[in-house]
């Protein structure tokens, strides 16, 4: 048997909506240039040509029309993956999300449901400014009724993808933008890698599942449990490879429904925890990982949880690795846990 | 609140503030509101391109007249069992809308909305549509159920939140749901059904079906943003889908000029998509039947979305939270020029032979037993009341397809917490 081909980011998202489409003709993709062109970031790229226009295709440019669309057309029996091209446009679409998608299932008691993935890249580290660099994850974590999933290797995304569509309740899916090509390591000076040497790249080319609710542990420690997803937990991996610091890495990969056994474990085991994420600080995911773990570890925790984040600013463009929660920060937080 | 203004030689801007004509204690006059003849407009063929009709964007498509004649091409020459069913489904929503106001009244509920003078917008078009023709309502076309034969009893069951509630007490009162009726489960935030229903239809012209999809919204409605998204997502992909406006003048307390109303026509914001737009007197139920018949068929025959605007007025308060003599004058719904849309139809058939005043009596009489009847049925059901209907850990259910832990955990809490409290 013959190893899994090497995947980006992009292509195994790709190949998810591709297996997916193959799979069961109800599955449609939708949103601002996905469809002819392939999307922006080219996650849809081909999926037009192989599967027709009226499931691939093109919309308006209307983020409240492009979910309201999608859940009417759930609601008709189909199962649309609509992209908004950057969750930093994903605020007009958020009363349709809020209001619509995530409360379908109880307010009609299960008459209608909204089985929908809605697709989005998030978060900085490209120069994105204000308005293509956000990470809104925190929004959505605070609603009832839609699950929230952020992956961070190619094999992750293609699984979590499959498990999403397939999903009968709405979920977002935040796509961390900085590492479709490659994992950083949050030196933003050094030359970028691509997703070649990852072991996570080795992608197979057919339909498998990541479960939505399980996190996964990147790296085994005794000293400190590390929270992340996304482009952090690569960030925090290289940067404990460089102090030398024997931590416990969990990428939660699903916010909404949240692992929190394996948190639980990880954090009674090491006595100490430190929170990553690029969100803003105040009401951030976080913010709610802090409060289960210290109702749920507090006897066993020996510091004050830490939390390492973007700050409460809106995104800037030329101070953007000064707001980037990179390897300084993390460092010195890592530093304070670790001697309290 | 005075500026200095920085060019003094020029005439000061003003805001300008929309007003209604009429307030408490005016006197409410209508004389000089156009109302176009019935049978004046054009009928264009349904395949006729929009652009060629604007001026049935501005216009009124009326058939009724004044004598309560049907004239003109818009008529949709309906044998006279079909008119007593329209009548008859006009007045069983009124008659239910009598006794749930009362019931609500009465501390049986804690909401309901009527659609006093409204009935044809919605009973009218559900006849016109296909039984299985998908409708995204607002809140004020229960109508269409009524229409289509959704038990009364299960429409109570879900307005008094009991035990047989459908929808196991979760929804405020008349937010309905019934996929089995085609009648999408209502929101309560404001034209959110608009994008959906265009969903929905784009996807059935995807899959090759062959119904269509319809949605309505008031006249203030318009002015969210699903609106416009709905109406350029539909043009764009000419989707199977109408688009009815009711506009009754009144989106709680502002009056539609809120909305727009004293520049342009509702139904003219459907030449800006270059989709069709229809002006229809919302009180002549046949004006209503023939303009959805007109776009179902449009729509069916792959010719794209129709917007109509039902011109009508609601009769009553918005809700039963609502007293409209706070904000209106208490004369206008008997001074609104387009009369009552029950009245019209039963003159209509009074005219033709086809009916006459003691069967309306009668059947008027019998459809108030019909409804206490289905009242007192509904009521062995219970009616609203905190914990009574649904044990409190169903609360919990119906988030997701399946509970994840921190639900469970809540709901454990609950019944941990009432059980130390001796609750």
């Amino acid at each position: 048997m013959s190893a899994a081909p090497r995947m980006n980011m992009i292509q195994a998202i790709n190949s998810a909506m591709d297996v997916m489409m193959e799979r069961d003709d109800q599955v449609v993709v939708m949103g601002e240039d996905v469809g002819y062109f392939g999307g922006v970031f080219r996650a849809t790229a081909g999926l037009q040509a192989k599967y027709g226009k009226t499931r691939a295709f093109d919309t308006p440019i209307t983020e409240i029309g492009i979910i309201g669309v999608a859940i009417g057309m759930g609601a008709y029996g189909l199962r649309p993956v609509p992209e908004i091209q950057f969750a930093d446009y994903i605020y007009p679409a958020l009363d349709q999300l809020v209001s619509e998608a995530a409360r379908l299932r109880y307010r009609s008691n299960g008459d209608f449901t909204a089985p929908i993935t809605v697709r989005s890249p998030y978060g900085g580290g490209i120069f994105g400014g204000q308005t293509h660099s956000q990470s809104p994850e925190g929004i959505f974590t605070h609603v009832s009724g839609i699950k929230t999933v952020i992956p961070s290797t190619p094999y992750d995304a293609k699984g979590l993808l499959i498990a999403a569509i397939e999903d009968n309740d709405p979920v977002l899916f935040l796509e961390p933008k900085r590492i479709y090509n490659g994992p950083f390591d949050g030196h933003y000076d050094r030359p970028a890698k691509n997703w070649t040497a990852h072991p996570a790249s080795e992608v197979p080319t057919g339909y498998y599942r990541v479960e939505l609710g399980k996190a996964a542990t990147v790296r085994e420690g005794e000293a400190v449990t590390i929270l992340c997803y996304g482009t952090m937990v690569h960030v925090v991996a290289a940067t404990i490879e460089e102090l030398g610091v024997d931590a416990e890495i969990i990428d939660l990969r699903t916010l909404v429904p949240l692992d929190i056994e394996a948190i639980e474990a990880s954090v009674k085991k090491t006595g100490r925890c430190m929170i990553v994420h690029e969100a803003t600080r105040t009401s951030g995911f976080g913010a709610e990982l802090s409060a289960l773990v210290q109702e749920r570890c507090f006897y066993h925790l020996e510091a004050p949880i830490a939390r390492v984040t973007g700050f409460d600013t809106p995104y800037p463009h030329s101070l953007e690795w000064a707001y980037f929660p990179g390897p300084v920060r993390i460092r010195e937080a890592l530093n304070k846990l670790l001697k309290d | 609140m005075t500026v200095d203004a920085p060019r003094a030689n020029l005439p000061p801007l003003s805001l300008h503030v929309p007003e209604p004509r009429f307030r408490p204690g005016d006197e409410a006059d209508f004389s000089d509101l156009v109302v176009p003849p019935a049978g004046a407009a054009r009928r264009p063929d349904t395949a006729e391109p929009a652009d060629r009709f604007h001026e049935l964007a501005y216009g009124l498509v009326r058939v009724l007249d004044d004598a309560g004649n049907a004239v003109g091409p818009w008529d949709p020459r309906l044998d006279a069992e079909a008119k007593r069913k329209m009548l008859r489904s006009m007045a069983l929503t009124r008659a239910f809308d009598e006794r749930m106001f009362r019931a609500q009244r009465q501390g049986k509920t804690s909401f309901y909305m009527k659609s006093t003078g409204e009935e044809a917008v919605s009973v009218a078009a559900a006849l016109a549509m296909a039984g299985d023709d998908m409708c995204f309502p607002s809140y004020r076309q229960q109508g269409i159920l009524i229409t289509r034969g959704y038990p009364l009893v299960e429409m109570m069951n879900q307005i008094y939140s009991n035990r047989g509630d459908p929808l196991q007490g979760r929804q405020l009162p008349i937010m309905y749901s019934s996929k089995e009726t085609g009648f999408f489960s209502i929101s309560g935030n404001l034209a959110t059904q608009y994008p959906q229903a265009v969903g929905w239809a784009m996807a059935s012209a995807a899959r090759g079906d062959t119904r269509i999809a319809a949605t309505w919204c008031g006249e203030g409605s318009t002015a969210e943003g699903d609106f416009h998204s709905a109406l350029t997502f539909a043009t764009v992909y000419r989707a199977p889908v109408i688009f009815n406006v009711v506009n009754n003048q009144w989106a709680i307390s502002s009056f539609s000029g809120f909305a727009g109303a004293e520049a342009t026509t509702f139904a003219a914001r459907a030449i800006g998509y270059g989709i069709a737009g229809l002006r229809v007197d919302g009180n002549d139920a046949l004006a209503v039947y023939a303009a959805t018949q007109w776009a179902a068929e449009r729509a069916r025959t792959n010719q794209g979305p129709t917007l109509i605007e039902h011109f009508t007025y609601r009769a009553e308060g918005h809700s039963t939270s609502d007293d409209p003599s706070a904000y209106r004058s208490a004369g206008e719904p008997n001074a609104w020029p387009l009369g009552d849309p029950i009245r019209r139809l039963k003159d209509h058939l009074i005219g033709l032979g086809e009916w006459d005043e003691e069967r309306h009596a009668a059947m008027d009489l019998e459809l108030a037993e019909t409804v206490k009847r289905a009242q007192k049925e509904a009521e062995k059901n219970g009616i609203l009341g905190h914990g009574m209907h649904q044990p409190f850990e169903t609360m919990f259910e119906g988030v997701f397809e399946e509970m994840p832990w921190h639900l469970k955990e809540q709901s454990d809490q609950m019944i941990a917490e009432r059980k130390a409290a001796g609750i």
